[in-house]
């Protein structure tokens, strides 16, 4: 049972995992691509990620393109070190039992 | 909880994928490009047959004062547009019936990716192909044109469908030996450009869309 408590609990949820997975692999990334690709709502993209912004995972920036404001997403340090032990946990769960 | 794990991998890498690579190019855009694509050629067919089956040798060197041959190349450029217009705008339509169905937007970072990283090979190569025409060196222009666009395609694999890199090795090979046969530079044009993007967008779509 050791395993499964090194499971970081930010990642328990899915679409903190989905977000995650989405950064790992796009250096920046908008809002509304987040929102079509989790296919969400505004308000629960934006809870998620203000959790993972204060897990210090993500990082938020506020510009502007031409008048319209735009808000981007990209992934710290520590959240893709945090993303890839999450990762490095669940395999090591799925080898355990085989 | 072995299976949760599983699954859970498994939810990630899709969603790597769906958010790098645009997956909704349809098969049929390829059919229908290459269609484009015949079609095109067979109107030059019909017109200047002459110059289809084999380019003069000497028009390697500067045609002066040749008004068929003058009145060819102005055909051309009206036949090049016409096919660029339909092949492309026919591509964007079967595409686009396809992100609806996948629910994928039709213009996000993936399409940005996907159409930078085709024009960086591209557009030096329409370039070089222009420059040609200028300089009248006409006899390698069909082999230049498919083998940047082959180019083009290896440099899109990495943000649509994999296999579309295969169909940009294979545009290379039949780049090169157009080089090589430059004389039949129009029948190796219609097989990679027609031909070639028929086989792939129906493989395309036999793989991925008829279920």
């Amino acid at each position: 049972m050791n395993i499964i408590n090194q499971l970081n609990k930010s990642f328990e949820n899915r679409i903190r995992l989905g977000i995650m997975s989405i950064l790992m692999v796009n250096d920046i990334i908008d809002f509304n691509s987040l929102k079509n690709m989790l296919q969400l709502t505004d308000g629960n993209l934006a809870s998620h990620l203000s959790a993972l912004e204060k897990a210090t995972y993500i990082q938020i920036f506020k510009n502007f393109v031409g008048k319209k404001p735009q808000t981007t997403y990209s992934a710290t340090i520590e959240g893709k070190k945090a993303f890839l032990e999450h990762l490095n946990t669940l395999e090591k769960l799925i080898k355990k039992n085989h | 909880m072995e299976n949760e794990s599983l699954k859970t991998l498994k939810e990630i890498k899709s969603l790597m994928e769906k958010s790098t690579r645009f997956i909704s190019l349809s098969g049929i855009s390829g059919i229908s490009a290459g269609i484009v694509a015949l079609i095109g050629c067979f109107i030059l067919f019909l017109n200047y047959s002459e110059f289809i089956f084999a380019i003069p040798s000497y028009y390697k060197e500067i045609p002066e004062n040749d008004n068929r041959f003058n009145s060819f190349l102005l055909f051309i450029w009206v036949d090049a547009i016409l096919i660029l217009f339909f092949a492309i705008g026919s591509a964007i339509f079967f595409t686009t019936l396809r992100a609806k169905k996948n629910k994928q937007a039709i213009w996000d970072h993936t399409v940005k990716n996907l159409l930078i990283n085709m024009f960086i090979p591209l557009a030096p190569g329409g370039i070089f192909c222009l420059i040609l025409f200028f300089q009248h060196q006409f006899y390698l222009i069909p082999a230049v044109s498919i083998l940047f666009y082959g180019l083009a395609l290896i440099n899109a694999g990495k943000y649509t469908l994999n296999e579309i890199k295969y169909l940009g090795l294979s545009e290379i090979i039949v780049g090169l030996f157009a080089s090589i046969f430059w004389e039949y530079g129009f029948i190796f044009w219609a097989f990679g450009f027609g031909i070639m993007h028929i086989i792939y967008g129906s493989i395309m779509y036999f793989k991925y869309e008829k279920a």
